[in-house]
């Protein structure tokens, strides 16, 4: 089958380019029918893209080794989930998945704009073509997933450990979506500006899709940062790593541009503005995918030396070059339909979020590349850390949660003092009554930051709470509805703006955990043998025993070895027990011992979380497993050539040594207060995003639609 | 061999469907009907803004003088949008 796996991609790279020529053709002639036909191909594509996903995930799901980046990737004892997602752990697999994802995309999108947007919609078809034709010349060019072996291994090399997280498996495919979606908007955009259409109607097209690519990349990272928590055994959950930025960049810049599009949708201002954010957007989007596998900046993800990293340059440059280009070219058609009215509105509110927001993206440009433009002035590799990224960014994240408050409370186009200070008032008295109760209760003024956060929050939470009071209210007083009805009701008729501050209030809620979090986090390192304690805030840690597991270790992800231990935890008079463990996975390099490789592959910690509303208890274990070197070495010398059932035995007689005469171990303990919360909040904001997202009932619509006709058509028979 | 077979049937296959609409005749799209969806669209838009403007009243929010002002005004672009629909259409205000 990876004949016809490789033949998909290659009649897909086809059929992308004929969509782009094709379009093209039909715009500039104005012979419809190239059009629909360009439409069309792109249609083929996403079928093809997803023939070739569908018969390399059977190949994944039957281990079958003759294909390349099944033996590299995945093994017969990893478990069928990590199967099923060990197609995107590899470079090949996710070059895939971006092209089936941009596939699909663009097919809905055009399927849904067949029947409008005439002068936009080919040129449109024409970049998505380019876009998807790039990705499959890569696979067909250079990074093919279907390449052959001439002699299929018995044994595959297994998934990266690493890689084995429920989270981390779902990570890849959130964010590429993110990353495939805004490419939607984009496309959309270079088509209005080719086409010297640059009014609302290309905003309106696609402002779904920006709201999915927004949503699906924030929950990518935000289960990004969920895997680096439970993970990697170091107890953060975001740690500036390059690749971590690279994803969050252009989620902040598709951030800005979700508001600013609202402007331009209603009052036709913010085009050169809009255009520039979209393309900035999917620039960083294509930024994102380059540095997880060019390797050319150090990260914890970056798995592996990429050899497509100049094709990807290439690529980058000429969408910058073009897009630039392109709006410099359009500047007199980009001219706004109005200004602002009043500095007291919502429109220059966005404004100014989306000063903040951008700012915020290129302090993290800057912090991330800053290695590259080091060693290309000066010779020498220099790197920021996480200290230099917090002193930046804290002061921009505190203003943007604050405007995270304030943008709500505001009308379009203007509004009066007076009404501000009304509106106003209760989020005030109640940000001033949390702040009164936090000085007397808490140890909060120890971080300044911290408690203009907790502040800020709660002040967001107050308004978005408000906003859905006042806004019920005002239906009751029209329709005589109970207040969950009335509630209901408004959210459902006004599902964009009440989405938009569920996910306001999402946003304040994770803020509110990541200050909490950061600033009051109890940590300490010990060493340990069985039996011995260790005290750290108001707990009691105490190494019980040390255990030792073959075979499928407690978190299902398939390692042949896991040492731990079972640690009792006591705050006066809550108890609880423990279990954290580290993994040991077999390394295939066939110089090692046929006992030692058991133990020398990569090594992975499975962190152990009482989870809490109030604080997360987390605890890692290290097992020092030097004491058992000589007999290991011994094994190795006596049984060499032994069978896979003597070496199970030796490696079990091994483990009941460890148990027996178990050596002291590593262990990290951390308190994080309020840690949940940053899940929660991204939860609320994900909700948020589903309502504003969610298109209206058409009965609904039909049903205002007939009302507003009426009147309006009433009006106009007068005038 | 598989590879050859495949990219001839597969191409084969894609020919057919991109080539269909370039041999259908007479049926093309008429730029009125693809400018009435756009205007629908942009209709439903300034309703959502007039909707909008009145919850921002009903909520103290706009004070009377603004909403006022600011309704007017959306209503002549609505208007305004739902002429050129007429004109679109054939149809004049009163058969609405």
């Amino acid at each position: 089958m990876a004949g016809v796996g490789s033949a998909c991609l290659t009649v897909a790279l086809l059929a992308a380019l004929y969509a782009a020529g094709a379009s093209v053709y039909g715009a500039l002639s104005g012979r419809r029918k190239w059009v629909t036909s360009g439409r069309r191909a792109m249609y083929c594509v996403a079928a093809l893209c997803v023939a070739a996903f569908v018969i390399l995930e059977a190949a994944f799901l039957r281990s079958d080794f003759s294909f390349a980046l099944v033996a590299e990737g995945s093994s017969t004892s990893t478990p069928t989930f990590y199967k099923v997602t060990a197609l995107w752990a590899t470079q090949d697999g996710s070059l895939l998945l971006w092209a089936t994802l941009l596939g699909l995309f663009s097919s809905a999108v055009l399927f849904l704009t067949r029947r409008s947007l005439r002068d936009i919609a080919p040129w449109a078809t024409a970049v998505l073509g380019c876009v998807g034709a790039f990705f499959l010349l890569l696979m067909v060019g250079w990074e093919n997933p279907f390449d052959t072996l001439a002699v299929a291994p018995e044994e595959g090399n297994g998934l990266n450990p690493l890689l084995r997280h429920p989270a981390m498996m779902i990570h890849p495919p959130m964010l590429y979506t993110g990353y495939v979606g805004f490419s939607i908007p984009f496309a959309f955009a270079v088509g209005a500006l080719v086409a010297r259409r640059p009014g609302a109607d290309w905003i309106r097209a696609t402002r779904r899709f920006a709201l999915v690519a927004w949503t699906f990349l924030g929950t990518g990272i935000l289960l990004g940062a969920l895997w680096s928590y439970s993970e990697l055994g170091w107890g953060g959950y975001w740690a500036w790593d390059p690749v971590e930025n690279a994803s969050l960049m252009p989620w902040l810049v598709g951030t800005a541009f979700l508001h600013s599009m609202m402007v331009q949708e209603k009052r036709g201002m913010l085009r050169v503005w809009n255009v520039s954010l979209i393309c900035a957007t999917f620039v960083l989007a294509l930024l994102g995918t380059f540095l997880v596998r060019s390797g050319i900046l150090e990260s914890i993800h970056a798995f592996g030396a990429s050899t497509i990293g100049v094709q990807f340059l290439v690529f980058i440059s000429l969408v910058i070059a073009l897009s630039v280009a392109l709006i410099i070219a359009r500047l007199p058609d980009l001219r706004s339909e109005a200004r602002l009215d009043s500095l007291l509105s919502r429109e220059a509110f966005f404004l100014l979020n989306n000063l903040v927001l951008v700012g915020l993206c290129l302090v993290i440009l800057w912090g991330t590349f800053f290695p590259l433009i080091s060693e290309a002035i000066t010779g020498k590799e220099a790197t920021v850390g996480p200290p230099w990224f917090n002193r930046l960014t804290t002061p921009l994240a505190l203003v943007l949660v604050l405007l995270t408050g304030i943008g709500p409370v505001l009308a379009w186009r203007r509004m009066t003092p007076s009404s501000l200070r009304r509106i106003l008032l209760a989020p005030l008295l109640a940000t001033g009554a949390v702040l009164v109760l936090l000085l007397a209760l808490t140890d909060a003024d120890e971080s300044l930051p911290s408690l203009l956060m907790f502040c800020f929050a709660a002040f967001v939470l107050t308004v978005v709470g408000q906003e859905f009071w006042r806004g019920a209210g005002a239906r009751r007083v029209v329709t005589g509805e109970s207040w969950p009805r009335a509630l209901a009701r408004l959210t459902g008729r006004n599902r964009r703006r009440y989405g938009g501050y569920l996910v306001h209030a999402g946003i304040a809620v994770l803020f509110l955990g990541v200050a909490a979090s950061s600033a009051f986090i109890e940590q300490r390192d010990v060493r340990l043998s069985p039996g011995e304690s260790f005290v750290l805030g108001d707990y009691e840690i105490t190494y019980r025993e040390p255990t030792a597991r073959l075979g499928g270790d407690a978190s299902g992800t398939g390692a042949p070895i896991s040492f731990g231990a079972v640690m009792d935890v006591r705050k006066g008079d809550e108890s609880f027990t423990l279990r954290p463990a580290r993994n040991f996975y077999s390394s295939s390099d066939p110089a090692l011992g046929t006992i030692s490789r058991f133990f020398e592959g990569e090594a992975t910690s499975e962190v152990d979380v009482r989870w809490g509303l109030r604080r997360d208890f987390w605890l890692a274990v290290r097992p020092d497993i030097a004491s058992l070197e000589q007999p290991i070495r011994e094994a190795d010398a006596k049984f060499a050539d032994s069978s896979g059932d003597v070496q199970a035995l030796i490696i079990a007689a091994l483990a009941e040594r460890y148990r027996n005469e178990p050596p002291p171990a590593a262990f990290r303990a951390i308190v994080s207060p309020l840690v949940a919360w940053i899940w929660i909040g991204g939860a609320i904001a994900l909700l948020g995003a589903l309502v504003a997202a969610w298109p209206a009932p058409e009965a609904r619509l039909r049903r205002v639609r007939a009302l507003y006709s009426a009147r309006l058509g009433k009006e106009l028979s007068r005038a | 061999m598989e590879y050859a077979l495949a990219l001839i049937v597969l191409a084969a296959l894609v020919a057919l469907v991109v080539v269909r609409p370039l041999r259908r005749g007479g049926h093309e799209e008429h730029r009125e009907q693809t400018r009435i969806a756009e205007l629908e669209a942009a209709k439903e838009a300034k309703y959502r803004e007039i909707r909008d403007a009145e919850l921002d009243h009903r909520m103290g929010k706009l004070s009377r003088e603004d909403w006022r002002a600011v309704d007017r005004e959306l209503r002549a672009e609505a208007i305004e949008i739902l002429s050129e629909l007429d004109r679109l259409e054939g149809r004049s205000p009163e058969a609405r």
